[in-house]
């Protein structure tokens, strides 16, 4: 009986209006107006990869593979071998973007912070293999973003 | 046997021990993990690195339990809280000077510092001062050093000068100051050295081809067995997405024990050799096409089938002595199945004159393990070092520990590293009459006539005392074996010196052992790849041409199995194939185009599986360990799709078991047997001296092995070549 007569007068409805409502004329506004407005991010925050350089443009990656081997999509694949001037370096480091968990682990595993995941989660591809981060894309948003990375580096620096 | 019994303690527990036993091998045997660096069962004990150390009742301190022997009523304590102390004192000391650089050290993942620093290790250092860094050297081109890295554990200096034979390693300065070096600057060249790469538990020694290219834990182990020599060294070959990334020993105490050869070591960088063929190829006049798998396989057997139905007599097949035990079976039915009995394997020999009295399969006459029991030897026609070095090994080990009284007798001196008794080295006179003057003295001295095969032979033989004392050597004592070597069976006069050989084992009651010449020589025996014999040493209605006569007698056709270059097969022998031949070859490696007209793409022996049966008649299958390149494909499939295209009968198997257990089963009831039936005397066949063998030049894998050619053996080699 008591179902019947709420079926009947729309009672959920306009509860659920009501709430609408209440939201709509309520300040400030909770719903934030994507893309002319961001949300803060943290300095921990895990988007898109990108491979570091030391300050006299040496890339830090020693191919220890840590990270491949950390790494549970199995989203890394690197190769090694023996650079020119004698140390141990990469000949290739893919990152498949599409495999990819963000979960952070290689930036973890990293002995020389060489991997890092930065703020940028706004990007796109149009073409199949794009997903694939080379070494050498890698290295050039680690070269752009340097700034923000070491700033988010410093940041959380004192919780590591 | 009570007497040499001792009752200890370990942890509480009552154990029994031999007399003379050290702590450590009483603890091992309890199953009680002692922690060590220094200690090594195959070396002798140093107690330098003191990880060992553990609690025994009653001592003052903590004792090293790899250099203190067990006595009764000791009670010893593995994980009391003494020995833990001590055991963590002494990791904390070793790590003071050792580099933090496991991310790029290539022992990471497998090193036993690493390991041992988890259990013992300290969380946090307390050592803040400056670390020891020690200069690396350059010992040569197959192992790297980092230097910083050794905890002076003498593992490497102890095997070079135990093992080997000679010291190449040494430790120079004292205390902080210890450096492990090769005294002047030169590199290690011993044709075993590559094992200090294993026994060096950390990072200072490691494979010098091998650097940086992977790491220890992606890598999945898959066994191998060496094709480069008759000992069957069993072997791991680590593969990295398909691609063998390097080859370590796998532990066999009956054949290798735990060292394996450089050769067997290295010689994986030749399967990626930049001119491995990757595609079937056909000559169109001068230049080579490349076609597809179907094209090639019909023109081989358009062309096999039209030379068989004129004159099957016209077919010669060539297999190479280290094809498995499976393609060899298979090339043996194909030739037999188109009617030709022109099929050899023994590439090298020159002399087939008494090849009807040849064992159904060359056997040691022995097994390997137990070379090392033996008491006298007498090596003919053997540079043993570079034939088989861990026959070499073997024997070694027979003169030094056991005084084992080892003779030779050769064209050449070669070095060996032990005492040997006795060394007749041509001299102007062949090895042929040293071996008849060893065997009149032999007679001699027993009072004996010797066998109508050699009677004329050693009748014109003078002895002298050297043969007198290598006679009597051979007529007494436990475990006597006479060993003919590869030298010996390639030379000219091989029926002669066999007979002798066969002679003197008549007369001293010493066991007749051959050395077969190439990696699978036992298993191309087995499997009849022979002129004369069918599969198991069944004799044939008519016998076929030799291998060397089949050269000469410019045949229309020929099929050359498993990677045959011109430096295997005798001088001339291209041009004579060339004549008016059509030459298929099955080969890996572009050098076929010299005298191929159709090359079909084969894996080597990393890349099929198949079974090898070394020269003490083991059968050892392995599975394949890595994938072919590109479209080439394992022999026995080649071959198998070959014997359908040829319309064969009962060609139809699905998997190299299935190959091997039909042979298996017709070999059943072979026995190893090198008695020699001849009566009749052996004339010399030719005066073809014995080509040698070069360490790094055995087959065509060696040969592209980019490491090993640049070793100073190999070097010199090819200096000499050249010279």
């Amino acid at each position: 009986m008591k179902s019947i007569f709420k079926t009947l007068f729309l009672s959920e409805l306009c509860q659920g209006l009501y709430v609408t409502a209440r939201q709509f004329f309520a300040r400030p506004h909770v719903v934030v107006q994507y893309p002319e407005e961001k949300t803060p991010q943290s300095p921990r925050f895990r988007g898109l990869h990108a491979q570091r350089r030391y300050a006299n443009g040496q890339e830090r990656c020693i191919a220890c593979k840590l990270c491949e081997a950390v790494c549970p999509a199995l989203a890394i694949n690197i190769e090694s071998g023996v650079s020119d001037d004698g140390t141990r370096r990469t000949t290739r480091y893919d990152i498949d973007l599409f495999k990819c968990i963000f979960c952070g682990f290689c930036e973890e595993a990293c002995p020389v912070d060489a991997i890092v995941e930065t703020r940028i989660h706004e990007y796109h591809m149009e073409n199949r293999g794009e997903n694939i981060m080379t070494k050498d894309k890698l290295l050039a948003v680690g070269d752009k973003f340097e700034a923000m990375i070491a700033a988010d580096k410093a940041a959380d620096a004192r919780y590591r | 046997m009570s007497d040499d019994l001792v009752n200890i303690e370990i942890n509480g527990r009552p154990v029994q021990a031999r007399k003379g036993q050290m702590l450590i091998h009483a603890t091992d045997a309890s199953g009680d993990y002692v922690p060590r660096f220094c200690y090594h069962d195959k070396l002798p004990i140093a107690a330098n690195c003191r990880m060992c150390l553990v609690e025994v009742e009653k001592a003052p301190k903590p004792l090293p339990a790899c250099a203190t022997p067990v006595a009764e009523g000791m009670k010893i304590f593995t994980k009391s809280p003494k020995a833990i102390a001590a055991q963590k004192a002494v990791m904390e000391f070793l790590l003071i000077n050792h580099p933090l650089d496991c991310p790029i050290c290539d022992q990471g993942g497998e090193c036993e510092l690493q390991d041992l620093a988890v259990g013992f290790g300290r969380d946090v250092a307390r050592y803040a001062e400056r670390k020891r860094v020690v200069k690396d050297k350059n010992i040569g081109p197959l192992v790297s050093t980092d230097m910083t890295r050794c905890i002076h554990c003498t593992r490497c200096v102890r095997f070079t000068s135990e093992i080997q034979g000679f010291q190449e390693l040494g430790t120079c300065g004292r205390g902080e100051h210890v450096e492990i070096g090769t005294f002047i600057e030169k590199s290690v060249e011993h044709e075993l050295s590559g094992n200090i790469i294993d026994l060096c538990p950390v990072g200072a020694l490691n494979s010098k081809p091998y650097r940086y290219s992977a790491r220890a834990w992606e890598m999945t182990q898959q066994p191998l067995v060496s094709p480069h020599d008759s000992v069957g060294t069993n072997m791991f070959a680590h593969v990295l997405r398909g691609r063998v990334m390097r080859v370590v020993p796998r532990v066999n105490e009956d054949i290798n024990e735990n060292w394996i050869a450089d050769r067997d070591r290295y010689s994986y960088e030749g399967l990626y050799s930049e001119d491995r063929l990757t595609k079937p190829q056909m000559r169109e006049g001068y230049s080579w096409r490349e076609v597809d798998w179907q094209t090639a396989l019909h023109a081989v057997a358009d062309r096999l089938n039209a030379v068989a139905r004129q004159d099957a007599g016209q077919i010669g097949v060539l297999a190479a002595p280290s094809v498995t035990l499976e393609e060899a079976y298979l090339t043996q039915r194909i030739a037999r199945g188109l009617g030709s009995n022109n099929i050899d394997h023994r590439l090298q020999r020159s002399d087939c004159s008494d090849q009807q009295f040849d064992p159904v399969f060359p056997w040691l006459g022995c097994s390997i393990a137990e070379l090392e029991q033996t008491g006298s030897l007498l090596v003919i026609g053997s540079n043993l070092r570079k034939e088989a070095p861990l026959l070499a090994h073997r024997i070694r080990k027979a003169a030094v520990k056991r005084g084992a009284q080892v003779a030779f007798i050769n064209a050449r001196t070669y070095k060996y590293l032990f005492p040997v008794s006795g060394y007749l080295a041509s001299n102007g006179i062949g090895m042929v009459d040293h071996l008849a003057a060893v065997v009149a003295a032999a007679a001699q001295a027993k009072g004996v006539t010797v066998p109508a095969s050699v009677n004329a032979l050693v009748a014109k033989a003078q002895a002298s005392d050297a043969h007198r004392a290598i006679a009597a050597q051979l007529s007494s004592g436990e475990r006597r074996i006479i060993l003919l070597g590869a030298l010996a069976q390639r030379d000219g006069g091989f029926a002669q010196l066999r007979a002798l050989a066969a002679a003197l084992s008549q007369i001293t009651g010493a066991q007749l052992g051959y050395i077969a010449d190439g990696g699978n020589t036992v298993a191309a025996h087995l499997a009849g790849v022979l002129p004369h014999r069918g599969v198991a040493g069944q004799s044939l209605p008519a016998s076929g041409l030799s291998a060397a006569d089949m050269l000469d007698a410019k045949l229309k056709s020929y099929l050359l199995v498993g990677s045959i270059e011109a430096q295997d097969l005798p001088a001339g022998a291209i041009e004579k194939m060339r004549a008016n031949g059509f030459v298929v070859a099955l080969s890996s490696y572009a050098s076929a185009k010299d005298y191929a007209d159709i090359i079909l793409p084969i894996g080597t022996f990393a890349e099929t599986s198949g079974t090898y049966v070394n020269v003490e008649g083991r059968w050892q299958s392995v599975p394949g360990a890595a994938s072919p390149l590109g479209e080439a494909r394992p022999a026995w499939k080649v071959l198998r799709v070959l014997g359908n295209l040829l319309n064969l009968s009962d060609f139809d198997y699905e998997n190299s078991e299935q190959i091997r257990d039909e042979l298996r089963n017709q070999t059943g009831n072979v026995i190893a047997d090198n008695r020699y039936h001849n009566t009749a005397a052996v004339a010399r066949h030719s005066a073809a001296e014995a080509i040698e063998v070069q360490l790094y030049s055995v087959d065509a894998i060696v040969r592209r092995a980019t490491a090993l050619q640049l070793t100073h053996e190999a070097l010199q080699a090819r200096a000499g070549e050249q010279a």
